[in-house]
């Protein structure tokens, strides 16, 4: 049997609107229904549990809302004899998803998790943001518009335009209209719509409008596409858009640096005052960091309900720690071999072993868990192509702070003013009065200390474990070299010029062929000044 | 000069002497040999292999030993260095005279001890999911081959997730540079385009990933679905989820999957960043089976400490010590060349609720799961395949091992034999 083209439409109507009476009255759960479909929720496999969540949703319940977050989140418990459901808020804290009571002094063995994986967590936030445009918060409507962009689902349109029209933020508005813009321009009725939607997506930068574009552009390469046609405009637009990008990828890039400089920085700038100032060739100085990532650690385990305010804990005590072992260290071993620069090498290099292998019995082997404060996880978003990750905003002013506190300290007070004295020149500030070796102790604890907080931003950054000392000791020291060895300034400028350099060379080297192109630059460089970038001069500069 | 023939032969008796009593002294246990590093960078994960196999050392003497005699585990530190791994080793077999080794977790140190083991006719049970490429007589291979573990999880990311663009992203070292040039082959003949592949190498270590995490990010927004197949070594994979999590990628957006992350380094890391992401593996601690639950309390008594978890390698040495033994008893001695023949088709049970078996090219058959990883840092199963695969020594992917085949029984009785030509290379492995 044979249609006409024609005749298949109205059948095809007919049909679908069949199906969609059937869809309709067939599923639908009443209101109470909740109870029931949670519970086959708990016990269905995935496929199935996707065809619930759509049945959940559809309930006009208000409680629907609490479990689809519960679920989203991993939060969401069944009961394992009462088969009650509840949402963890807590350890062992919750709230009875149906009864809606809180309940307190639960127990996470009693109850079992009801599973959820990636496909489903999409469907879900894809859910969560329709239900959330209505949210009366502002931040959960701009996080909800922000992930309806994902949409490319035409039947979100007439949702979207109430949304919009009801919005009073502008900024959510204005992402509501781009969600708006990509629908009309992937499913506008005809050209001109679609051409209009183009032209509002023009120099927008979020990546899914990209896609978006992409997605129109495709049937039609570049070269062919007719002026005037949707394709055309669509690539016309694409390449506005990467032209903005390529701009924002070279700031993208100059952050990615200046926060690699900064990590440098911290490594460093304990290093610039043991090894730049005193001259002692330390090779535990990674190991110094190590201990004030353990000492982060450490707080945060003794105070575990206080995790966004550690950090501040954290660092004056992660200065006294690798401070005081520093301290002991100098008077212990290095102050015998003042002088003698093989011997402290292998003797630091000793402690450092020591100080590994009893870390690694006193904590295990295994990495430590640290956890990173609220505050510092996120995006500060500039635009749609570049986005400036909090921990390393935060790192790059901390780093700054440390070195413009250290510069004061050595510029502006009598220790800073005696340590200076005894380096230069050892004998006249001890026939001036200077007790030289406790100045000397003294000089070793702050940078050793210093070491201990860039151990503390760098618990936020990569493992704690006793490897992680090994990791920077090598980067240290050639930030120091490289920028001239007894000078601060140059410690920055050589970590920054390093980090940029660097992370300028990652995207055309790759990452391997990177590091060993500095590495090289570094040898030559320190072939042609041995001093460094910032060498001293006169008679400071010792021999 | 006649007084040195006398000397000499004095020494002789005397080396005699200590040989007659090393050897008397052997008689009374079987000797198992542990070669992990307990210092060094891959203590991280290799203490826990030596406990592992003192675990099942004390299990198998509460059983009564094997052929009536007591088990001693012999453990030494080869403190993440690779020739001091052959120097190691050299002494386990001379002077410990061990009857069988555990050991090794890179490969790296494998092929570092593999001519020891091959000179003094050594018996290595190596637990570790591997690149594959090898088939020694003198190794038995109980972790995964690439197709055990690879290339199911890009089978599962193409079909069940319909991923289309890839970025292949590993430590620069052998495995991930021979899992990815696997990968890559078996894309390409699944007819994905050059341009849909991204490979970066890193070094070891790595913690800066803002870059790489940057081009994957747009990689990503071409507007088809994107996947991370990660061979990232341990260390580095913290300041890499770090960073995916920080630059909001989500698992829903860029799903990235991993072969070396198991439940032992996400006890050390906040996985909050890491839901949702996914692993490739033989066994997880999450399967609920009845060896398993056992397996883990013995663990957790063993080792006296309730938080500790259990991980693939594990899972592998408890296999492969139970085939040893199974052999020792069916052959009826520990010499090596017996057990050697008598350990293939061998049959135990595994911990996922199925049997594994060693295969005559020394490989085991294991059934290949897929994880997504959870907020309590255990992964729940979305995918496993129906039955076990047989691990494959040579890979059917490369041009180089297409036509080779590993077999170990007679008649053919070798590692790198070529169906085309019909010849045994002649090497060893």
């Amino acid at each position: 049997m044979r249609f006409t083209r024609e005749a298949q439409w109205p059948l095809l109507t007919l049909l679908l609107t069949l199906f969609l009476m059937l869809g309709l009255s067939g599923p639908a759960r009443a209101a109470g229904d909740l109870e029931s479909a949670l519970s086959e929720l708990a016990k269905a496999n995935f496929t199935r549990k996707s065809q619930l969540v759509d049945e959940i949703a559809r309930l006009e319940d208000p409680r629907v809302s609490p479990v689809l977050t519960a679920f989203l989140d991993g939060a969401l418990y069944q009961h394992k004899s009462s088969r009650a459901f509840v949402a963890f808020s807590g350890q062992d804290k919750g709230v009875n998803l149906l009864s809606g009571e809180s309940i307190e002094g639960l127990k996470k063995r009693d109850f079992r998790k009801v599973a959820i994986n990636n496909a489903l967590r999409g469907k879900l936030r894809g859910i969560m943001a329709e239900l959330q445009l209505r949210n009366p918060s502002l931040e959960t409507r701009r996080t909800a518009a922000r992930e309806m962009l994902k949409s490319q689902d035409a039947a979100t349109l007439p949702l979207l335009k109430r949304a919009r029209e009801k919005e009073t933020d502008g900024d959510v508005r204005d992402l509501l209209a781009i969600s708006i813009a990509q629908l009309n321009a992937l499913h506008g009725e005809d050209d001109e719509i679609r051409i209009a939607a183009i032209r509002q997506l023009d120099g927008v930068l979020y990546p899914e409008v990209r896609v978006v574009l992409n997605k129109v552009a495709a049937s039609v390469s570049a070269a062919e596409a007719k002026t005037g046609t949707v394709e055309a405009a669509a690539h016309e637009a694409l390449k506005q858009i990467e032209g903005l990008i390529s701009l924002n990828k070279t700031a993208e890039n100059l952050y990615f640096g200046i926060s690699l400089g900064s990590v440098l920085l911290l490594s460093a700038v304990g290093l610039a005052i043991t090894f730049g100032v005193m001259g002692v060739i330390n090779m535990a100085h990674g190991e110094m960091m190590m201990l004030g990532a353990y000492t982060t650690f450490v707080i945060q385990q003794a105070f575990p309900n206080a995790i966004d305010v550690s950090l501040f804990f954290a660092i004056p005590a992660a200065f006294l720690v690798a401070g005081g072992v520093g301290v002991l260290i100098e008077r212990g071993i290095i102050r015998h071999l003042y002088g003698r620069p093989l011997e402290t090498l292998l003797a630091t290099f000793g402690i450092s072993l020591v100080l590994q292998q009893a870390v690694r019995t006193i904590f295990s082997p295994l990495n430590q868990s640290v956890s990173t404060p609220s505050w510092m996880s996120g995006t500060l978003e500039i635009n749609g192509a570049l986005a400036l990750t909090y921990n390393r905003l935060y790192i790059i002013l901390f780093s700054l702070c440390v070195l413009a506190g250290l510069i004061l300290l050595l510029k502006k007070t009598l220790f800073g003013l005696q340590m200076r004295a005894v380096t230069q020149n050892r004998r006249m500030a001890s026939s001036m009065g200077i007790r030289t070796g406790w100045v000397d102790a003294l000089t070793f604890g702050l940078g050793s200390g210093i070491a201990g907080v860039a151990g503390v931003a760098l618990s936020q950054l990569t493992n704690v474990g006793p490897n992680l000392g090994q990791a920077y000791i090598i980067d240290s020291f050639m930030v120091v070299v490289f920028g001239g060895v007894g000078n601060l300034m140059g410690t920055f400028i050589g970590a920054m010029s390093l980090g940029i350099a660097n992370k300028f060379l990652e995207p055309f080297a790759g990452a391997v062929l990177a590091k060993i192109l500095i590495l090289v630059f570094i040898i030559l460089y320190i072939q042609k000044y041995p001093r460094g970038m910032f060498a001293l001069k006169g008679r400071s500069a010792g021999d | 000069m006649k007084f040195l023939p006398r000397k000499m032969s004095l020494g002789a008796a005397a080396l005699m002497l200590s040989v007659s009593s090393v050897s008397a002294y052997a008689a009374d246990t079987i000797k198992v040999g542990v070669l992990h590093s307990l210092s060094g960078t891959m203590a991280i994960s290799e203490t826990t292999l030596k406990d592992t196999v003192l675990m099942l050392v004390e299990e198998q003497n509460k059983k009564g030993g094997l052929l009536g005699k007591k088990l001693e585990a012999v453990v030494v530190d080869p403190a993440s260095n690779w020739p001091l791994f052959a120097e190691k080793a050299r002494e386990l077999i001379e002077k410990d005279k061990v009857d069988v080794v555990f050991g090794c977790w890179t490969s790296v140190s494998r092929k570092s001890v593999l001519p020891v083991f091959e000179e003094l006719n050594g018996l290595l049970f190596y637990p570790v999911q591997y690149e594959g490429e090898e088939s020694s007589k003198n190794v038995f291979y109980t972790g995964a081959a690439p197709n055990q573990q690879a290339v199911p999880a890009v089978d599962y990311l193409m079909n069940e997730v319909g991923v289309k663009r890839w970025v292949l992203a590993g430590t620069d070292y052998v495995y991930p540079r021979t899992t990815n040039k696997i990968l890559e082959a078996y894309l390409k003949d699944k007819g994905v385009a050059a341009e849909d592949i991204m490979i970066n190498y890193t070094p070891f270590g790595h913690s800066d990933w803002q870059s790489i995490v940057a081009d994957i990010k747009k990689f990503g927004s071409a507007g088809k679905k994107t996947a991370v197949v990660s061979t990232i070594n341990g260390d580095a994979n913290v300041p890499f989820y770090k960073e995916l999590g920080n630059q909001g990628l989500s698992a829903e957006d860029i799903p990235v999957v991993a072969f070396s992350v198991g439940e032992e380094e996400l006890s050390g890391l906040d996985t909050a960043p890491l839901v949702g992401h996914l692993a490739a593996w033989n066994y997880f601690m999450s399967i609920e089976d009845d060896t398993n639950s056992e397996f883990i309390s013995t663990w957790k008594k063993f080792i006296k400490n309730d938080k500790r978890v259990t991980n693939d390698p594990m899972e592998a040495h408890y296999i492969g010590f139970n085939m040893w033994a199974q052999a020792v008893e069916k052959a009826g001695t520990t010499d090596v060349s017996k057990v050697q023949e008598a350990i293939i088709g061998v049959t135990v049970p595994n911990l996922t609720g199925g049997y594994a078996t060693m295969m005559p090219n020394h490989h085991i058959t294991k059934p290949v799961l897929i994880g997504e990883i959870q907020e309590d840092g255990q992964f729940e199963t979305v995918w496993q395949t129906t039955g076990t695969v047989v691990g494959d020594a040579w890979s059917d992917y490369l041009p180089g091992s297409k036509d080779l085949t590993a077999d170990w029984m007679a008649p053919l009785s070798c590692g790198n034999y070529n169906v085309k030509t019909g010849k045994c290379s002649g090497q060893n492995y």
